[in-house]
């Protein structure tokens, strides 16, 4: 489904990015790990389509199509989906209207018939359970005034909306607590299938006992630099990262 | 020694002036004579080069004749969902065969009230254009709305503008309202045509004690429309005026509106949008005079400025010695589309006062690029991103506005002008 190769990526010259490889097929779940500022943000950024990113070298596939070609909205609407590290809060721009504005682009490009407000109306409600997120918080402008962990739902909500063929959730488990935590995930979880594959992008090993990944990633200085499964995740939640960080600079140093 | 460029610019028109009004009208020319036209560098006008424009486009400085508007026309022109009372106008003259007789409320010509002292709210010395007008305008319309009479369906003031062989238009209004009365005025200005013409519009307002007063604008003239206004009320004792100004096009636009809160536990607010393309230049420059203690002001002025537009705001407070226990906010935010756009903001505030509330504050920005991803990341094409994002901007203003039909119509104007051109 997805396929980087050699990709490189910087920001105002400076590489972040320095040839990333990863296969990922469909039914599939990948971690993506890494200490803070290894470019586990910079990746989803890329694939999402930011153009503050420039990418130098390398390509990337997504369902056969070249995925750096296309704008960020049609990434979108093949179902590339990306729940935000730092969800965007935007004032005037009430929830529904802009989910509606977005499904309905969506469903356009897939050559599917436009919701109407009651059909939209009764997908919303039935999504809303399965993040259980409040009625009065889409009331509301885009994420405006929203604690974290609503932010977080919120994503995981309009995820559910948009139904994505690949979810690329950038660290949408920090600053949950537990029971937040627990929803977010069931969410994730009901909305799999062998059709879509998700990536999942964390910090901390936690999460993935809520969602089990079939593959773990190590993230380091802009390349993969370990692979491996769920067992990879428990080891560097028991020793950190450290060993591993300490594993590459000395091999670089050499 | 007058200062008035171009020195017989206006000769013929001040010349030309009616006869009544004797001690008003000379009071405004010896005024208008004493500022002159404003130079290039005059600090009011520091952004706004009036003369220059008004030199270089207007060649007949004298009144624009009325002109025959069918009752077609006046319908085709009002706007969808509007339920009130009309007022109708042509180059400033009133139209009472088109016009409503409204209830409740007395409408006369200005030339049939000669003991109103007008200019003692407008005052002349203030600006050279209320006292251009106030020596040399044509005739206009008295509105009074008596006590504790509750007008609820907005009036509709509805101008139709148009340049013949003379280019200058000088409407003006004294509007009273008396203690506890409320009304809704929605002043609305139509140009017939792409004609040059230059309106010099002084509206006087006479708010009673706890009055309530909303005064709607919307500015969507032809692209050669010129046009400076001086809007001024005295606000008394728990009395309240709401003004929403709404800019969509014309070529040069200057709006002096002057709020003097002179009543404890008053209050007057002022919400504007100037939302523009092409060369079109508006320039707001608002005024609110706190002379007593306990009244309040609110301010809020949004810009959305394309192509080689130019916006300017100068916001002034002036929060007197004895206006204690003030409370005064200011806000203008501005975003630009392009590189060639500009915006002049300015906040000016004097506090006199100590124990004050106020608070002001001017952005200059782009669209946020953040929110335009966000937005894009979910299927919404950018085009469209852009006038969701720009029109919720542009919300925060639009709410302001009471009157729904009203609301909904500059509404679409905007979602429309949002949705083509930006
Ligand atoms: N807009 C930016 N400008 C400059 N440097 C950036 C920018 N965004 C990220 N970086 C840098 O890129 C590196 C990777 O950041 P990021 O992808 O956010 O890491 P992670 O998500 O793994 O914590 C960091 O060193 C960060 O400082
Ligand atoms: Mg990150």
């Amino acid at each position: 489904m997805l396929s980087i190769k050699n990709l490189h990526a910087s920001i105002e010259g400076t590489e972040i990015l320095r040839g990333i490889n990863l296969e990922v097929k469909a039914g599939e779940v990948h971690a993506i790990m890494g200490p803070n500022g290894s470019g586990k943000s910079t990746l989803a950024s890329v694939l999402a389509g930011r153009e503050e990113y420039e990418v130098t070298e390398g390509e990337v596939t997504f369902k056969g199509k070249n995925l750096l070609d296309l704008a960020p909205e049609d990434r979108a609407r093949e179902g590339v989906f990306l729940a935000f590290q730092y969800p965007v809060e935007i004032p005037g721009v009430s929830s529904t209207n802009f989910l509606r504005t977005a499904v309905n682009q969506v469903r356009e490009y897939r050559g599917q018939e436009p919701l109407d407000a009651v059909k939209f109306l009764t997908l919303m409600k039935e999504k809303m359970k399965l993040v259980e997120i409040d009625q009065k918080l889409l009331s509301r402008s885009l994420n405006e005034g929203f604690s974290g962990g609503e932010k977080k739902r919120n994503e995981i909500f309009q995820m559910a909306m948009l139904e994505p063929t690949l979810s690329i959730l950038d660290e949408t488990d920090s600053g949950l607590d537990i029971d937040a935590l627990r929803i977010v995930s069931n969410g994730v979880n009901q909305l799999k299938s062998d059709k879509n594959a998700t990536i999942v992008v964390t910090h901390y090993q936690r999460l993935l006992d809520y969602i089990v990944p079939d593959y773990v990633h190590v993230l380091y200085k802009g390349r993969i630099v370990k692979s491996g499964t769920k067992e990879l995740a428990m080891e560097l939640e028991e020793k950190g990262y450290d060993w591993i960080k300490d594993e590459i600079d000395s091999a670089a140093t050499v | 020694m007058s200062t008035l460029t171009k020195q017989d610019t206006f000769s013929s028109l001040l010349a030309a002036a009616p006869k009544n009004f004797e001690s008003v009208r000379t009071l405004g020319n010896e005024s208008f004579l004493a500022q002159g036209l404003p130079a290039v560098k005059a600090e009011e006008y520091k952004f706004t080069n009036i003369s220059k424009k008004l030199e270089q486009n207007i060649s007949n400085f004298s009144p624009a004749l009325p002109f025959k508007v069918t009752a077609e026309l006046v319908k085709s022109s009002v706007f969808e969902g509007f339920e009130g009372d009309l007022l109708v106008f042509a180059n400033g003259k009133f139209l009472p065969e088109l016009s409503s007789k409204i209830e409740d409320l007395e409408v006369s010509l200005i030339s049939d009230k000669p003991e109103l002292s007008l200019g003692s709210i407008a005052k002349p010395e203030k600006d050279a254009f209320a006292a251009l007008n106030q020596a040399s305008f044509e005739d206009g319309i008295f509105i009074s709305v008596p006590k504790k009479a509750q007008i609820e369906k907005p009036v509709l003031l509805l101008s139709f503008n148009q340049a013949n062989e003379g280019q200058v238009i000088q409407p003006r209004l004294w509007i009273e309202v008396g203690d506890f009365a409320e009304v809704t005025f929605i002043d609305q200005s139509i140009s017939l045509g792409d004609t040059s013409y230059f309106v010099n519009k002084v509206v006087e307002v006479k708010g009673g004690v706890n009055s309530q007063i909303h005064y709607y604008r919307l500015q969507n003239e032809g692209k050669n429309a010129i046009e400076v206004s001086n809007i001024e009320t005295d606000i008394q004792k728990d009395a309240r005026f709401s003004s929403v100004t709404i800019s969509l096009s014309g070529d040069m636009v200057r709006n002096n509106l002057n709020l003097n809160l002179i009543g404890s536990n008053s209050e007057g607010n002022m919400y504007g949008i100037y939302l523009i393309n092409g060369k079109t230049h508006v320039d707001n420059h608002t005024n609110v005079d706190h002379t007593i203690p306990h009244a309040e002001s609110n301010e809020l002025y949004k810009g959305i400025l394309a192509d080689q537009s130019r916006g300017v705001f100068n916001g002034k407070i002036f929060v007197r010695q004895d206006a204690q226990k003030t409370n005064a906010f200011q806000q203008n935010n501005n975003i630009l589309l392009s590189e060639d756009a500009i915006v002049n903001t300015k906040p000016q505030l004097e506090i006199w006062a100590d124990d004050v509330k106020c608070s002001h504050g001017c952005t200059v920005g782009q669209l946020d690029e953040e929110a335009l991803f966000y937005l894009q990341a979910r299927g919404i094409d950018k085009m469209q991103a852009k006038g969701l994002l720009l029109y919720a901007f542009a919300g925060e203003v639009l709410e302001k506005i009471e009157v729904e039909s009203f609301r909904e119509y500059c509404d679409s104007l905007i979602q429309d002008r949002l949705g083509s051109k930006f």
